[in-house]
């Protein structure tokens, strides 16, 4: 509050402020809110025009049916929000949705944790090792998405890879087989963004400080144990970001279900996502008003997931940052 | 998994963000200026048209601007050329909630054009266009609400079987089956012979959806479909035949393995892919086929000389009329507050010589009198025949009924082709997506 009172009078009395130079607390402070307004403006700007104020729309014209032509005037209430929830296919997109997000966790987090462990020892040609796990990460989801559907079509690269290993009997309609898609695409989005856990990984693991494992050593611990009690647990902050990004990143995840997987899979409920939901109903189908509850509904479902975590997952790691004032 | 997952909420910005544009799009520049003064002030037409691709369909356009402006030196035409679904799926529909929409823009007609016109968005030019809708005929009616002309078509087609005449030599098919009985017995010839019979890119949906479109086109009286265009009322049981019978047909196995994930066109693994590199004997696709089937084809003069079309076959003892056909084509529509000079360019766009011109490059079937010398392909000129003798043409159904009911109908379809689905759910689809 006081601080407030010291910006309006500070707009005021500043053709005065030669006079106050130096005299103390006062002026710094009014100096300090004119840095933190000054700084500060463009990005709030920016971030209301861009983020919140389309937020409220969003909000706004989900509670309308409305296909976008002419201003919405058919009020509905939550009707849209009722209608997603029994349409199966939405249903079929969330529970695409938690495949994506628990299938992450559980197949990128051991390998990249193991490459991590490997890639942090020293080895000739190390840094190449680095730079090509981290290559599927820098490409295109569009251009990945694209290689990947050329390499599973039928007869394409990964059956006739099958066939010449005499395997020939694990070749599967990849992408067209309504039960087996989903976990091509779950490959193809691990193949994508493990690179990203490592390279994380890598940069906790080159925090850990090289005294305690040298300790360890002396004391008789053997690599594993070294691993096991002192990298891991020091590697804890850096492996629940990650968790993080990858649960956010699974919810929300677009190009590459959009461009590996036929509209025809998508719709079967198959292999569509909240978002691919979203465009296939609000933009091909123009239920505007639809694909923007759609759009809510999974604006709330990252935020929940993103809150939850923080709360009972990153306390500690963000601790002073954000929970608490800092001095 | 992903951190780069930006385009998500970028989306759902997107879906609420271009509508943003209404309430910030400043006054247009269109001051229209009175019928009488037309060519005196100068004005700037912006024109959208979805040949975004570099070929002669897009070059054409830019030739057909340039004359104009040649002719008239008050107007000037800026061109923004739009990949198709883009163009009708997000940005037009955005920029007609503005204040300052394009004046001249790709419109599909049918359902699409009512809905424009319920929202007031689009120039009445019945009264300037009686010469070209004469001389166009019935498919300028597909530009109609209500017996008012809204816009005119500059390309028509309508669908058919686009076939391998090598294979069908090769497997002993005598002539282009003219009944279902008798492309049934042609499937079991190809067979024979290890050929894919007929290519389906159920992948993109709607190629797999105009095959139960042919059944209910033969299931259902023109009456009926008719009505159902303009009412979106699916009680008639021929919407229902019409799945049973796509069903009996999808049970002889006509087509390539897997067809639920191929696409439609565009790629050597779309089925326009299988047929035109002699992997497939068939495809049911409309008339702008044979372009799409040449930049996916490896030899292209092969392709020239062993592709064939035929209409889609009848059924023999259905209710419909076995010489309707469906069909569809673009059209280019004027906005509401667009200067005069935008009805004269449309005008000048479906004249005789410009739509001769049109057709010499290969791009699609033109619409006027006077402009059909200009189609050379012998493919093209058989379709160009049977447009001219067709009774009744039915506009692709999911252009007919909307985006909406079109979705949800072409979803359900492809759920039969998937084995999901079934007759009956398609019409209750389509009659729920009618209330959404």
């Amino acid at each position: 509050m006081t601080s407030t009172q010291h910006l309006a009078g500070g707009a005021t009395a500043s053709p005065a402020r030669p006079v106050y130079r130096g005299s103390g607390r006062a002026a710094e402070t009014r100096r300090k809110w004119y840095e933190i307004i000054g700084l500060t403006t463009p990005a709030i700007a920016v971030y209301v025009m861009f983020v919140l104020v389309p937020m409220g729309f969003a909000v706004y014209y989900s509670l309308y049916r409305w296909r976008g032509v002419g201003p919405p005037t058919q009020f509905v209430g939550f009707d849209n929000y009722v209608l997603a929830f029994q349409d199966p296919i939405f249903i079929d997109a969330l529970r695409n949705n938690a495949i994506i997000v628990v299938g992450s966790l559980l197949v990128q987090g051991p390998i990249a944790l193991g490459v991590a462990l490997l890639l942090n020892r020293r080895f000739r040609g190390r840094t190449v090792f680095r730079l090509l796990v981290f290559v599927p990460y820098v490409l295109a989801e569009v251009t990945v998405g694209i290689m990947w559907k050329l390499i599973l079509t039928d007869g394409g690269t990964v059956d006739a890879l099958l066939k010449s290993l005499g395997l020939g009997s694990l070749t599967q309609a990849w992408l067209a087989d309504l039960d087996v898609v989903i976990w091509t695409l779950l490959f193809v989005l691990t193949w994508k963004y493990v690179g990203f856990a490592i390279i994380l990984l890598l940069a906790g693991l080159s925090n850990v400080p090289a005294e305690l494992t040298e300790a360890a050593a002396i004391d008789g611990a053997g690599w594993w144990q070294v691993q096991r009690h002192i990298t891991l647990p020091l590697l804890g902050p850096t492996i629940r970001i990650w968790m993080f990004l990858s649960i956010i990143g699974s919810l929300q995840v677009f190009d590459v279900i959009w461009v590996t997987s036929v509209p025809a899979v998508r719709s079967l409920g198959a292999s569509g996502t909240m978002a691919t939901y979203m465009v296939d109903n609000g933009f091909f189908a123009r239920l505007w008003g639809y694909g923007n509850a759609v759009a809510v509904i999974l604006f709330v479902i990252s935020f929940v997931a993103a809150l939850l975590f923080q709360r009972f997952l990153l306390r500690r790691d963000i601790e002073g940052a954000i929970t608490r004032r800092v001095g | 998994m992903a951190t780069k997952h930006r385009a998500a909420p970028f989306l759902g910005i997107l879906l609420s963000g271009s509508l943003l544009l209404t309430a910030c799009g400043g006054g247009g520049e269109s001051e229209e200026p009175a019928a009488n003064e037309l060519y005196k002030n100068p004005v700037t037409l912006t024109w959208w048209h979805n040949a975004s691709q570099d070929g002669p369909g897009k070059t054409y356009w830019t030739k057909v601007a340039k004359d104009f402006s040649a002719a008239h030196p008050t107007v000037t035409i800026e061109i923004e050329a739009i990949e198709t679904n883009q163009l009708q799926r997000t940005r037009l529909p955005a920029a007609l909630l503005t204040s300052d929409p394009p004046d001249i823009f790709q419109a599909w007609g049918g359902g699409e054009i009512r809905e424009q016109v319920e929202a007031d968005y689009l120039k009445d030019i019945t009264d300037q266009v009686k010469t070209e809708v004469a001389n166009i005929g019935s498919a300028s009616e597909i530009w109609q609400v209500d017996g008012k002309q809204y816009g005119l078509p500059f390309r028509m087609g309508i669908e058919g079987i686009w076939y391998n005449k090598d294979m069908f030599a090769q497997a002993g098919i005598a002539a282009p089956p003219t009944t279902f009985d008798e492309l049934n017995d042609a499937v079991t010839k190809l067979k024979a012979i290890n050929v894919v019979p007929i290519a389906l890119g159920a992948g993109d949906k709607w190629p797999a959806a105009h095959w139960w479109y042919n059944f209910a086109l033969r299931a259902c009286s023109v009456d009926v479909l008719k009505k159902a265009s303009i009412d979106l009322t699916f009680d008639d049981p021929c919407f229902v035949k019409a799945g049973d019978d796509l069903k009996t047909f999808i049970g002889t196995d006509p087509f390539q393995k897997n067809f639920i994930a191929t696409p439609g066109q565009n790629d050597p693994t779309s089925a326009n892919g299988l047929l035109a590199n002699g992997k497939a004997a068939m495809e049911l696709m409309g008339d702008w086929n044979k372009g799409t089937l040449e930049t996916v084809a490896q030899d292209p003069a092969k392709l020239t000389k062993f592709l064939g079309w035929f209409p889609v076959p009848a059924i023999s003892g259905s209710a419909g009329d076995p010489k309707a056909a469906l069909g569809g084509g673009d059209g280019y529509a004027c906005a509401k507050n667009a200067p005069a000079e935008c009805v004269e360019f449309l005008k000048y766009i479906v004249s005789p010589e410009v739509q001769k011109a049109y057709a010499q490059t290969g791009v699609g079937l033109p619409v006027a009198k006077g402009a059909e010398s200009g189609v050379e392909d012998p493919a093209l000129k058989s379709i160009l025949d049977a447009t001219s003798s067709a009774t009744y043409v039915q506009l692709w159904l999911d252009t007919a009924y909307g985006s909406t009911v079109g979705n949800a109908m072409n979803d359900a379809i492809v759920a039969i082709f998937a084995g999901k689905g079934s007759p009956q759910q398609v019409v209750d689809a389509m009659k729920s997506a009618a209330r959404k």
